[in-house]
């Protein structure tokens, strides 16, 4: 059923919009003819159809939501409310500073708790995802060697382990891409990064622990190879909850970071957004930081602009990013406080350790099996496949119908069948078992009654869906195939 | 410990099955040096109590204003129901639908919203949305550089949002693609298309409103785009739409008709003024321009027994396929505040939001009218939708600071992007001002002038 379903010409909610006004004072020809094809319905309709739709989600509020490389912690309830504080959500963008110093004063104090928890010199919250960070981030190596006349380094390296936005980025801002592959261990070949580093190379992207659910042992030297060819050196924060208040990705040497607050500060994912992708920088990029940052002069708080950042890579959103997300990240820390935030990578570490050692007694197979897991870690389940022709997908599926979201699928590429998982710190052991014990009966139901996984799911509102159709016989509108 | 649930039992429990002593040991990879030797600016934690207390005191410090001031964004009336529907942590703590089963509530909202913002617009297709109006723009100058694929340059009127131009730049510019400035004509405050130069571009942008609140002539603008080879971008404020000749009907009837892309900011259906965000900048395009569009598209599908269903598609354009060829390295939509002017949208149907069009309207002729009384006039003659500049006596930031004592934001100072045209200040009134907020206003301007 689709709003439009419920559709009856005539009809609306009368106390909601203001009394008809007639206008007759603009030009017809700029005029709309016909109305536009809107649902009109009641405000119980309204609010039944879409208190079913969110029905129809699994969410971190109804379901353990293993996604690896996600984070999806718990989003506590005190940073959605004092966010939406109708002082804050009533304020303009563009008042004066003068009006909006407690939210400043917020603002400023996140930077300052991300400069101390990356070792980074500068923060600008302004980006508004991780990979709009990633934007801001590579556009600065590239002010960077442009400030220097050092436009020979075209080139970004970046793991073939890395996610597709990091290759998507470095394009966006000039670059070509070059991969650099990944060894036995799960850590970048460092003799292959040798070969590849020279006055062609701009910078290395790097997610550490890296999206094999492995912390990159080598980092020291890699950060030698590439600052030594003059590349710099870029953090991609996605996993950031993984060494959170344990290690900084400053002390590491990178020269600039992002980071993903609906991760690792626990600000909600929404659906697929709105989520906060601040960057923090080195002493060297501090120059070049995307505006507006705020600043602090006495007491009272400012927004820092081209005046005072005179070689900043310049604006990336119409305002303030997504000061909203922000505000609940700030709430967040201020409800963890320091010690709080060392738990988060500590505990995030004992869950995803503690989940690879019960799934190991249960016969399934991880990928890097001499290493520690970091926050998150890989099963491949190859050996599955080729025994019952049961795929990570049929695995995934069926976790649905046992009342657990999916790990990530397929992703990273270079293991086969793989699922990365992550359990995050806000899950209870007896979650972590039941999650065990349902991937226990997959298991045997793989192989006693393959066909019975292979049609999962059966429980959610709709079975496995048609990519090819939706992609073939495109229908992306109600108007456009008809309901 | 604040949201992490394990008993002491738990953590000897697991930290035995693991095989380790303790949970230090986890971390017996990462090289020593590495450690950090804490933090120093983390404050200690606080209670949600005190928490909350801290949050209050701060939005009671900043306060309540009563805005006269647009720009961009908008204060508007948002049915209640529509932030309660929001939280609800179904939408609220979802993911990205990547589980095309287990996210069929975000999914067909995305649907729903697709189908709503391409009738406003009229244009054929939309995507789930983008970060704001300002990246929407910036993406969609790189699409049409895209299908375009000859010219490289693209025509940006300085009637367009001067902060959307410069994000637009930032985007473009280590692509070598040109934004190249176009004026508008003094005495109208609009572009005029016989100004415009001759050359070959990949598109030209055609912001209505504009950013004075002015109405374009649409029409001409987007033939001069399709006589000269160009695509034709328009950015709108969607509400406007309700009124306003949709941009899928710009310019010549035929097959011609209508801007290819149609982009702008989401914030008036259903977002709060929240300081500036988060708020999600929408695009719709031709069909002929699909596959070249950026971000998540949602398409309705069946499932395996013919069930109707709603899936993520035409994912071969996006990043974690495509990576280095993908059309933009976004991997998220603003998907809540979608979800919220999906809901809006919904409530307030077209009858409702042609009313708080058609109030807008009136409410900033009234206060055009009540400013005029007191010397401060319009600096364009013709047409607006719910915002002008007006002429002030004094330089507006002196003005302005007289306003905010009263607890007025009085509008949007212009010296610094249009120094031309004096002591202007851009001002609006929506549908939440009403009569004695106006002569509130006028009377404090006048005071201040």
């Amino acid at each position: 059923m689709l709003i439009a379903d419920l559709s009856r010409p005539g009809r609306n909610n009368a106390s909601q919009a203001p009394a008809a006004v007639a206008v007759n004072d603009l030009p017809a020809h700029l005029l709309r003819k016909s109305a536009p094809d809107l649902p009109q319905v009641s405000e119980m309709d309204a609010v039944r159809h879409y208190t079913r739709l969110s029905q129809k989600n699994f969410s971190i509020d109804t379901h353990f939501y293993p996604l690896g490389s996600c984070t999806m912690k718990y989003n506590p309830r005190a940073a959605n409310a004092l966010a939406m504080l109708p002082q804050f959500l009533g304020r303009h963008p563009s008042a004066d500073a003068a009006t909006g110093q407690g939210v400043l004063a917020c603002l400023y104090e996140l930077q300052e708790m991300l400069k101390d928890v990356t070792g980074m010199a500068g923060v600008s919250l302004t980006p508004m995802a991780g990979a709009h960070g990633e934007f801001a981030g590579v556009a600065m190596i590239r002010a960077y060697h442009d400030a220097r006349g050092d436009a020979a380094r075209t080139e970004i390296l970046v793991p073939d382990a890395a996610h597709g936005t990091n290759p998507a980025t470095a394009v966006m801002c000039g670059y070509s891409v070059r991969e650099i592959p990944t060894n036995r261990e799960g850590d970048v070949d460092i003799e292959a990064l040798k070969a590849a580093v020279g006055p062609h190379t701009a910078g290395l992207m790097l997610t550490n622990p890296s999206t094999l659910g492995v912390f990159e042992k080598q980092i020291q030297a890699i950060q030698q190879v590439v600052h030594e060819a003059g590349g710099l050196t870029y953090y991609d924060g996605a996993n950031l909850n993984a060494i959170l208040g344990r290690v900084k990705p400053g002390d590491m040497g990178f020269d600039v970071i992002h980071m993903n607050l609906h991760k690792t500060f626990s600000t909600p994912h929404g659906g697929g957004g709105p989520g906060a992708g601040p960057v923090g920088v080195s002493e060297r990029l501090l120059p070049f930081m995307p505006i507006p940052v705020v600043g602090k002069a006495g007491d009272s708080y400012r927004w820092l602009d081209e005046k005072d950042i005179p070689q900043s890579i310049g604006r990336m959103s119409a305002h303030m990013g997504n000061l909203g997300v922000l505000l609940r990240a700030y709430v967040y820390a201020r409800l963890l406080g320091r010690d709080g935030m060392h738990r988060v990578a500590e505990f995030a570490t004992l869950n995803a350790n503690y989940l690879m050692a019960e799934l190991r007694k249960a016969g399934f197979e991880v990928a890097y099996p001499t290493r520690r897991a970091s926050h998150e870690f890989i099963v491949s389940l190859k050996k599955l496949r080729d025994e019952t022709g049961i795929s990570a997908m049929d695995v995934a599926k069926r976790l649905l119908d046992k009342g657990f979201h999916a790990p990530t699928t397929y992703f990273p590429l270079l293991v086969p069948e793989c699922l990365l998982i992550e359990p995050t710190e806000t899950e209870s052991r007896e979650t972590l078992d039941r999650f065990v014990d349902a991937l226990k009966e997959i298991l045997h139901e793989a192989r006693t009654d393959a066909e019975l996984v292979k049609g999962a799911p059966y429980s959610t509102p709709v079975r496995r869906l048609d990519d090819v159709k939706a992609a073939r016989e495109l229908d992306l509108t109600w108007r456009m195939v008809g309901r | 410990m604040p949201f992490v649930p394990h008993t002491e039992d738990d953590i000897s429990a697991m930290l035995q099955s693991i095989g380790a002593k303790s949970i230090e040991d986890l971390f017996d990879e990462i090289p020593v040096a590495l450690q950090s030797e804490g933090l120093t600016q983390v404050p200690e934690g606080l209670s949600e109590m005190a928490v909350t207390r801290l949050m209050q005191e701060r939005a009671e410090q900043d306060g309540r204003y009563l805005n006269f001031i647009g720009a961009g964004a908008y204060e508007h009336h948002i049915p209640a129901a529509v932030w309660q529907l929001v939280s609800r942590g179904e939408f609220y703590s979802a993911y990205t639908p990547y589980q095309a089963e287990a996210s069929q509530g975000t999914l067909q909202v995305i649907y729903e919203y697709q189908s709503m913002i391409t009738a406003l617009t009229g244009m054929e297709v939309s995507n789930a949305s983008l970060y704001d109006g300002a990246t929407a723009l910036g993406e969609a100058i790189l699409m049409a550089v895209r299908a375009h694929k000859k010219a490289r340059r693209v025509l940006v009127p300085r009637t367009v949002h001067p902060i959307y131009r410069k994000v637009a730049q930032v985007m473009v510019q280590n692509q070598n693609i040109e934004l190249v400035e176009v004026d508008y004509d003094r005495a109208s405050g609009i572009v005029d298309a016989a100004s415009l130069p001759a050359g070959e571009y990949a598109a030209l942008v055609i912001p209505q409103p504009n950013f004075f609140g002015r109405l374009e002539e649409v029409d001409a603008l987007t033939d001069w785009a399709h006589a000269n080879g160009a695509l034709a971008i328009g950015i709108v404020n969607p509400l406007s739409l309700a009124l306003l000749k949709p941009p899928g009907e710009w310019g010549a009837q035929g097959a011609d008709i209508g801007a290819d892309i149609a982009v702008g900011e989401g914030q008036p259906l259903g977002c709060p003024l929240s300081s500036g965000g988060p708020y999600y900048g929408f695009m719709t395009a031709k069909m002929a321009l699909v596959r070249q569009m950026p971000g998540r598209i949602v398409g309705k599908t069946v499932d395996l027994e013919g069930k109707p269903g709603f899936a993520l598609t035409l994912q071969a354009r996006e990043q974690h396929i495509r990576r280095s060829k993908a059309t933009s390295n976004i991997c998220t939509n603003q998907g809540l505040l979608v979800t919220a002017s999906v809901m809006h949208m919904s409530l307030l149907g077209p009858q409702g939001l042609q009313n708080v069009a058609a109030s807008c309207h009136a409410n900033t002729g009234e206060l055009l009218k009540a400013v005029a009384s007191v010397g401060a006039k319009p600096v364009f003659a013709g047409p607006v939708f719910h915002e002008a500049v007006i002429q002030l006596a004094k330089p507006a930031a002196e003005v302005l600071a007289a306003l905010r004592q009263q607890k007025i934001v009085g509008g949007y100072d212009l010296a610094r992007d249009y120094p031309e045209l004096g002591n202007a200040l851009l001002v609006c009134a929506t549908e939440t001002r009403t009569a004695e907020d106006i002569a509130l206003y006028a009377k404090t301007l006048a005071a201040a002038m």
